[in-house]
């Protein structure tokens, strides 16, 4: 059996006749990763070019002969320590791809044509006040025309076709008004030329495509990559699934096509198909995926995996849990896609406006033109009145002031390991003025850890983790990870034996080396302390104790403090006994903590301070707190891959930081912040130019330069939520 | 007046031109990957070792 997952079919035949495979790569951090890849990639055999996309976190490689094996390339790359997945070459060139280059190039039209129409329109305007013969003027102004029409015509197709489709469906939207706008601006343009007038607007309609246009491109642009992250773990799926039939036979098939109670087997070195447990065999797998942990975690019989985690050195039988829709990873992107999509109340508080604005601008563009009218002006000066009026009350500054910042919030959220999962987290973390804080779990990292190794030297230390790797006993687990961390990889000593309920011992070169209760290393037992458990060690005669405990979030204290520093009030709230409480409180600098709460204590606590008027951040991971995280304004948990879904809490957050808490509430704060000035701005812009317009003040070029003008304003203002200072990235 | 003759089809020439030097770069690729452009050039693998 082969070691690791074919990648062979993966490879595509491109237009160019060169096969080409894409990668999904997850683990870059930095700028580096550029060089680091495509340089060792250089000499794969096979391998014509691979190029790395920074901003997509892709690879592209191109290969000689489509039997090529890009497997060496792809261990390369994962002993690089990088996560590999073939992405779908159909979906590389996504919809999304195609829309983003289809708008550009429409953009490109637009802007040439408006640049050229502006530079003839500016001769005539001269010459209107100075010595133009009016054959020149006409002339200008056909050639105008012939510029303007198949231009607009090309480059207003994404305005026209989402009209048209609004139209289909009864429904109104923005771009039928920019749509009406634009024609009648063509259309009048064309009739003043043909009856030899002064002026003509295909200059305003150029630039209304134009600057329309910057701004779809702009919101586009953020929208994909938030996305390109989601679409990146979908790369991880794995399409086909290995399944050990009741009568010993073995069939391939989609893994969205596997059932509960399915036994699967798992390659070393592939991914998992789908949710589930391990029922025989026990291999080191990489779950970096779901809990951000990147050393490899030894699973044994009976130990969970996920979707889309890496298999390590041995054949695993696992039966599913979860397959298809219903796995972890499945939940993490939906709720990226979730997050992109959310509807904040100002995001819902748009989309109403954008329902009856349209209506609103038709009658009022009709008004007006009937009012001029009516004050004797001539038929044709009203319409170019209401036309301005038109093309200035395009509300595209409303439209997007709230929607573009709730993407590129979301977006910076993800790169921090934070998921949010409605859509008003924004505003109600925005609002948060007291934090209560969990201690088990949320203070201190999920998983107990080693607290002290007394007088052990290191050396000891790494035989310790060399015996506690052959052990599932979550002490050992402690043991174990303490030593990878610190030494990198241990290796396996073979022959440890596992004493149930005393430890594991091996006879090495002579001498017996133990790990476990103090007993079984002929220890004295020592002092009993609070909240940790000791276990002994003894190699020939150096012998001494572990002990292992809660181990608190390496950089809970900076946190802390920055947090004091921004003005929250700050509590912890615990469900365990005073003195440990206390310790904490003590180490962090929190003045104020409650030990010793049971659930319904900490729900009166957290009405309490409601009803004092605070609005309360509760941060917790939601096991034993599931109520008071319901019950706070707002709430956080830390999650570890299996609860990613099932907290309670508005948002989550991967890893071991707690600097993730003061970047939720640096990010959304900002982002609130930005699109109320949005807000305010798109208001501002309306309340001055809609009465000048309709006064007939502004002419239709000067109303499409104003009106693009604030639509990219907001744009590029939303764009600011993306990096705040401060936050830890 | 005759002038005008040379220069706006020269305008509108050097307009197209570059009109068609965008579509061409849109259409290789050049605008994939904006992030990654302004590292690239602190890359010195493609200096021959001395």
């Amino acid at each position: 059996m082969s070691t690791t997952a074919d990648y062979s079919a993966f490879l595509r035949q491109s237009n160019k006749g060169r096969p080409t495979l894409d990668l999904a790569i997850e683990g870059i951090v930095s700028a580096d990763a550029i060089a680091t890849i495509e340089h060792s990639l250089r000499l794969t055999p096979g391998l014509v070019s691979a190029r790395l996309n920074f901003t997509t976190r892709r690879l592209s490689t191109e290969w000689t002969t489509p039997d090529c094996d890009p497997t060496p390339a792809i261990e390369t790359l994962e002993r690089l320590g990088y996560r590999v997945a073939p992405f779908n070459a159909d979906r590389t060139e996504s919809d999304e791809d195609r829309r983003t280059k289809w708008l550009l190039r429409c953009l490109a039209v637009s802007g040439f044509a408006a640049i050229n129409v502006m530079l003839l329109s500016i001769s005539v305007w001269a010459g209107n006040v100075t010595d133009i013969t009016p054959e020149t003027r006409d002339l200008f102004h056909w050639l105008s025309a012939l510029i303007a029409l198949p231009a607009a015509g090309f480059s207003g197709q994404p305005f026209f076709y989402s009209a048209a489709n609004a139209l289909r469906e009864r429904r109104m939207n923005m771009d039928v008004p920019i749509s009406i706008g634009i024609s009648l601006a063509l259309g009048m343009s064309v009739y003043e030329t043909a009856h030899h007038a002064e002026h003509a607007y295909f200059d305003s309609a150029l630039m209304l495509i134009f600057f329309l246009l910057s701004g779809r491109v702009l919101d586009h642009a953020m929208r994909k990559r938030t996305r390109a992250a989601a679409a990146n773990l979908a790369a991880l799926r794995v399409p086909v699934a290995t399944r050990l039939n009741v009568d010993g036979t073995y069939s391939e098939l989609p893994s969205d096509a596997l059932l509960e109670g399915d036994l699967i087997l798992v390659k070393p070195g592939e991914r998992f198909a789908a949710d589930g447990l391990i029922m025989e065999g026990s291999s080191h797998i990489d779950q970096s995926l779901v809990t951000g942990e990147t050393a490899r975690i030894k699973c044994v019989e009976g130990d969970r995996v996920f979707a889309g985690t890496l298999n390590g050195e041995t054949l695993l039988q696992v039966r599913v849990s979860a397959a298809g829709e219903a796995t972890l990873l499945a939940d993490i992107e939906q709720l990226i896609d979730n997050a992109v999509l959310a509807k904040s109340r100002y995001v819902q508080f748009a989309d109403r406006i954008a329902q009856i604005y349209a209506p609103v601008v038709h009658i009022g563009a009709a008004i007006t033109a009937m009012g001029w009218m009516a004050l004797g002006l001539s038929i044709h000066d009203s319409l170019i009145i209401a036309i301005a009026v038109l093309i200035i009350t395009c509300p595209c500054a409303l439209a997007l002031a709230a929607p573009t910042v709730q993407v590129v919030v979301a977006g910076a959220l993800f790169r921090r390991g934070i998921l949010m999962k409605s859509g008003d987290v924004i505003e109600r973390m925005a609002a948060v003025d007291t934090i209560v804080f969990d201690k088990t779990g949320t203070l201190t990292l999920p998983e107990p850890g080693l607290v002290d190794h007394g007088h052990l030297s290191d050396e000891a230390l790494r035989w310790a983790g060399q015996l506690a790797q052959a052990s599932h006993h979550p002490l050992a687990r402690a043991v174990r990870d303490y030593a990878v961390h610190r030494f990198g990889a241990i290796g396996v000593l073979p022959g440890v034996e596992e004493v149930t309920g005393e430890g594991v011992r091996v006879q090495h070169n002579g001498t017996m080396i133990t790990l476990g209760s103090p007993a079984f290393c002929n220890l004295p037992v020592p002092l009993w302390r609070d909240q940790e458990s000791i276990i002994g060690f003894r190699k020939d005669d150096e012998a001494g104790y572990i002990s292992i405990g809660q181990v608190i979030r390496p950089d809970a204290v900076q946190t802390i403090t920055a947090l004091k520093q921004d003005g929250y009030r700050l509590i912890i709230l615990s469900g365990d006994q005073k003195s440990p409480v206390e310790a904490l409180a003590d180490e962090l600098g929190v003045v104020e903590w409650i030990a010793a709460a049971k659930p319904a204590e900490k729900l009166a606590y957290l009405d309490s301070l409601k009803s004092q008027g605070r609005t309360v951040l509760m941060v917790g991971d939601g096991l034993n707190d599931a109520p008071s995280l319901a019950a706070a304004s707002v709430s956080l948990s830390p999650a570890t891959g299996a609860h990613v879904t099932q907290a309670a809490a508005d948002a989550v957050f991967t890893g071991a930081r707690l600097a993730a808490v003061r970047d939720t509430l640096l990010l959304c704060k900002r982002g609130q912040r930005i699109m109320r000035d949005n807000f305010l701005l798109a208001l501002v812009y309306n309340l001055i130019a809609v009465p000048l317009a309709i006064g007939g003040l502004v002419t239709p070029l000067i109303a499409a330069a104003a009106m693009s003008g604030s639509s990219i304003l907001v744009t590029l203002n939303a764009l600011r939520a993306r990096t705040v200072r401060g936050t830890s990235l | 007046m005759t002038i005008l003759l040379y220069l706006v089809p020269a305008a509108l020439g050097l307009g197209l031109m570059a009109l068609v030097a965008f579509m061409w770069s849109l259409k290789s690729g050049q605008y994939d990957d904006l992030d990654g452009a302004a590292y690239r050039i602190l890359n010195d693998d493609d200096v021959k070792d001395r």
